[in-house]
């Protein structure tokens, strides 16, 4: 006789990998042929990226996909990386919950490790053909080419083939795989979507996609910088869950818990570790490796009684505003948008973790004026192309107004409709992904009023930028008006009276009745020169201050004439007393720019009715 | 008065306007011209002559806006053009007219319906009637058979009697543009009513059944909705011959505002009302309790059709007991007639049944 729980046993012992596989296909992003491929080149491509940044080598990578059969494709991705060494290859493509970035706390794309090697699982369990890695790690080593497949019972690797080759490349690592799919275009959720979203959030990398009809499509580096490595930073005492702090104190080489808290945690000192031992009633002097599950629990407690500073937040690696404008312009090309704008965000915390908001608008151009706006979700330069209902950004979008931005919703809630993209991009240390295919961020208070603050200040030069375009568009009618169609009354009338033609430059200053502010932006040799024209249509002499907003990341060059005031945001002149029909002229330069950069002035005007001006808008205070 | 002084008047009314606006511009202020507004809202009854006219709500054409400064560069255009065009004794459809307009540059209308209503505008303006400014709509005014003697001057100035039973065809005797005194005299009749028809289809059916013979009724077609002349032609023959009127349209909101335009005076139009209504015209049908109490065939309201019953609950024109009844009346049942779905009961039905009744019912011995 067996018992009901040694029955239980034997039954859990017989589940393999692949049957673990087989139930878990949705959560690991393999539930349909379309995903299947997607999901592959995702995770291939994520690692190549990785690798390339921590080794410092511009990412240069190749993704090709083969039809073998109707239904079968055999799909290549290489990359310029460091190579891996021939050691690690069998556990690194061929071994589930292998991966060197499971416990640690940096911004990575990978976070849990299952991903390659569970592309690789799905093309064993579908085609039955093994996985080919081709590595080499630098000039003067040979290339190793292994042939692979997984020891489902045992999660293991099993090598096939394992023998040297030439390559041409100093360094890269290439993978083939053969698997069942189904090859889509024209559609956010591609492979060619994945990659195009990959290129405008990962602008230092250099892509080309080979289609299985052999088209073969680039994406190009827009700049050559690498983005900053983003450093490891230790755990925050308020986002430690209990299991992960037992886990850290047993692992722990510290002698005793104050300087175990003081030397692992972020933003705890010697005496702020005094004082969370204090309230935690315990010895301070015991070793970390000897608490017991009741001293863990009354330290975790502890944590959150103390009053500790956030956590470091140079960890995160932003992509930047002009860097998000270059991408975005590249791969949205062929829809001529009419403005782009874009917002960062300063880094924030959640639970001891910190995470930062980039957000960016893509506006009008060939975008379709009645439909959704398309919404670009990125965690840690990732594209996320699944579950968008479920996702944190999602909902930031749809909970805010967008009707007071030129946007249509119904109700002021849901996603808005209109001639518009939304890119949003996360960076974290930990994303709180909803599962572990990553395709949804949790709904986490702290991230969503960041998405939110960071698209308001977005939309809110988009809206800049319309009523800006609007109000010309009156102007432009206001000069036709005053240029062509007055003195042709007047020359009309005058001949069918016989009288002579009446003078109008009265009536035209009376029509006018405005101050006329017009800007032009040219681009020559990495410079910038913005240039703005007043012109006083009024009948008065007028005063007031003039404020043009400056882009982020910018070097200022000359400005004239000098302005009263030069903040990190804006530059403000004081135009005294401008006489009727006078113009006058202001300009400034950005250096180290490239061309679109810096498209369009937005201005503002203080100390005058914002009615009388054509041109800027009212100044709503730093 | 001649037709060449009426001519003449209107020249120098519309010259007034062009002086207008040239003053403004030498005296340093902003041309402009100030026209009522032709509005459902700013429409009012006027008791002496019965009709419904405009208001005092006026809108201003400003050279201050765009839009505006385009109005008056068209309307001096324009006056320069029937300045000429007169003076050369000649005359122009109101197409011809939105074409013509090709040549004056930025003078140029975007649409007919600018020109057209310029038009209107400059009747308002110079209160002269569109005709005497030589200007013609497109299509002439509908046709008349009936016991009527009209007595017209051709365009070779020869004066021409035409019996509208004896010396017209089946499709009977065709309205001019201008039916005024100078170009046509009503002369002898003997009939008992005028009957305005909305369609072509039972005008004809009512001249087969000898219906203007056997009932002494003068029919007039109104093609749709009726033209001005059709409708000064109506008003002429009711006020010089005092034959009551009678209108016999569809049982649908839109004939009810050719009833109205009949009848009432039509919005677009409500400068000239006193020229054009007739305010003792009657409603004959096809009524929604007609289509009750004929049970007649129908078909359901459209959307479009609810809410233009809507919109003629709240026009002051249909303000009465008889209309606010019978349109509830048509909101409740959701349903149209047209006036040939009588032909359900034969087709002398509505010669023989329908009209001797409802005629005997609105108080005619016919």
């Amino acid at each position: 006789m067996h018992s009901i729980a040694e029955g239980l046993a034997k039954k859990q012992r017989k589940i393999s990998v692949a049957e673990f596989f087989e139930r878990n296909k949705q959560i690991l992003g393999f539930d349909t042929s379309t995903r299947a491929l997607i999901t592959s080149v995702k995770e291939a491509v994520d690692n190549a990226l990785d690798a390339c940044e921590e080794a410092g080598i511009l990412p240069d990578i190749l993704v090709e996909l083969k039809s073998i059969d109707d239904d079968e494709y055999l799909i290549i991705v290489e990359d310029n990386g460091p190579g891996i060494v021939r050691k690690q290859i069998p556990h690194v493509f061929a071994r589930l919950l292998y991966g060197s970035r499971f416990h640690s706390l940096k911004q990575s794309r990978g976070q849990q490790g299952i991903g390659i090697s569970a592309a690789v699982l799905y093309s064993q369990l579908t085609t039955g053909k093994p996985t080919v890695v081709t590595s080499k790690i630098g000039d003067g080593f040979p290339a190793h080419r292994c042939t692979l497949l997984i020891d489902t019972k045992k999660n293991r690797p099993e090598i096939l083939h394992d023998e040297m080759t030439h390559w041409e490349k100093s360094s890269g690592t290439r993978i083939e795989l053969a698997m069942r799919g189904s090859y889509v275009r024209n559609r956010k959720q591609s492979v060619y979507g994945y990659l195009r979203s990959t290129a405008i959030v990962n602008p230092h990398a250099h892509i080309t996609f080979i289609e299985p009809n052999g088209n073969k499509i680039v994406f190009e580096r827009v700049t050559d910088k690498l983005p900053p490595q983003p450093r490891e930073i230790k755990p925050h005492p308020y986002g430690i869950e209990l299991g992960t702090f037992i886990k850290m104190a047993k692992e722990s080489k510290a002698r005793k818990l104050t300087s175990f808290l003081s030397s692992e945690f972020s933003s705890v000192s010697l005496q702020k570790a005094k004082e969370i031992i204090k309230i935690a009633g315990l010895d301070p002097s015991i070793s970390p490796n000897k608490i017991s599950l009741e001293d863990a629990k009354r330290i975790v407690d502890a944590f959150k009684k103390v009053k500790l500073m956030s956590p470091p937040t140079d960890c995160l690696s932003p992509i930047g505003e002009i860097l998000i404008k270059r991408g975005l312009r590249k791969e949205m090309d062929a829809l001529s948008p009419e403005f782009i704008s874009t917002d960062k965000r300063n880094p924030s915390v959640y639970s001891g973790i910190p995470f930062m908001v980039e957000t960016g608008i893509v506006y009008g151009g060939n975008l379709p004026a009645d439909e959704r706006v398309e919404i670009l979700r990125f965690a840690n330069r990732v594209p996320l192309l699944y579950q968008e209902g479920d996702c944190v950004i999602t909902r930031g979008i749809k909970n805010m107004d967008w009707r007071r931005y030129g946007l249509q919703q119904r109700g002021g809630k849901g996603i808005p409709f209109g001639p518009a993209i939304i890119l949003v991009h996360i960076s974290s240390v930990n994303i709180p992904f909803t599962s572990e295919s990553k395709e949804a961020i949790a709904n986490v208070e702290e991230i969503e009023k960041e998405v939110k603050l960071s698209l308001q200040q977005c939309a809110r030069k988009m809206k800049g930028h319309l009523s800006k375009k609007d109000r010309k568009v009156k102007a432009k009618n206001k000069f036709t008006l005053i240029s062509k169609i007055l003195p042709e009354i007047a020359k009309k009338s005058s001949e069918m009276l016989g009288k002579p033609t009446p003078p109008i430059d009265d009536v035209i200053t009376k029509i006018m009745n405005i101050i006329w502010i017009d800007d032009d932006v040219q681009y020559e040799d990495g410079k910038i020169k913005s240039t703005i024209s007043i012109t006083n249509y009024k009948n008065k002499p007028q005063s007031f201050e003039l404020y043009a907003a400056l882009p982020d990341e910018r070097e200022l060059g000359e400005i004239k004439p000098e302005a009263q005031k030069v903040e990190e945001e804006y530059i403000m002149w004081k135009i005294e007393k401008i006489k009727p029909a006078e113009k006058i002229e202001l300009s400034f330069q950005l250096m180290g720019m490239e061309k679109g950069d810096f498209e369009e002035n937005i201005l503002y005007v203080r100390g005058i009715d914002p009615v009388n001006v054509i041109g800027a808008e009212k100044w709503e205070g730093d | 008065m001649t037709v060449a002084d009426r001519n003449r008047a209107a020249v120098e009314e519309m010259m007034k306007i062009a002086e207008e606006i040239y003053n403004d511009l030498k005296n340093s202020r902003i041309p402009e011209l100030v026209i009522p507004s032709r509005t459902k809202s700013n429409i009012i009854f006027d008791e002496r002559h019965r009709v419904w006219k405009y208001g005092k709500n006026t809108s201003t054409r400003s050279a201050v806006s765009l839009a505006g400064a385009y109005m008056l560069l068209r309307t001096v255009y324009t006056i320069d053009f029937i300045k000429k065009m007169i003076d050369q004794k000649k005359s122009s459809t109101l197409r011809e007219l939105y074409y013509i307009s090709e040549g004056w540059g930025e003078g140029k209308f975007s649409s007919q319906d600018d020109s057209d209503r310029l038009a209107e505008d400059l009747e308002i303006l110079t209160k002269k009637l569109r005709e005497d400014m030589r200007l013609r709509p497109e299509e002439d005014g509908a046709r008349v058979i009936g016991d009527l003697v009209v007595e017209e001057i051709t365009r070779k100035g020869d004066k021409r009697r035409i019996h509208c039973q004896d010396d017209v065809g089946d499709s009977g005797y065709s309205i001019p543009y201008n039916v005024e005194k100078e170009k046509v005299k009503i002369k002898e009749t003997n009939a008992k009513i005028v009957m305005a028809v909305e369609t072509g289809g039972m005008f004809d059916r009512l001249v087969e059944n000898g219906f203007d013979e056997k009932r002494n009724a003068i029919l007039v077609h109104l093609k749709g909705q009726p033209a001005r002349s059709t409708r000064r032609f109506i008003k002429r023959l009711n006020e010089e011959k005092n034959i009551p009127v009678v209108v016999f349209t569809d049982g649908d909101p839109w004939s009810y505002r050719i009833f109205a335009s009949v009848a009432y005076g039509a919005i677009k139009t409500a400068h000239i009302s006193e020229y054009l209504a007739t305010p003792s015209a009657e409603f004959l049908g096809v009524t929604p309790s007609d289509i009750h109490n004929y049970e007649l065939p129908t078909d359901d309201l459209t959307k479009e059709d609810i809410a233009a019953l809507k919109s003629e609950l709240s026009d002051p024109r249909f303000k009465d007991d008889f209309w606010e009844n019978e349109i509830k009346l048509q909101l409740k049942m959701g349903k149209k007639s047209e006036q040939q779905a009588l032909a359900k009961y034969g087709l002398d039905y509505v010669t023989d049944v329908y009209l001797p009744e409802k005629l005997a019912e609105m108080g005619y011995e016919i």
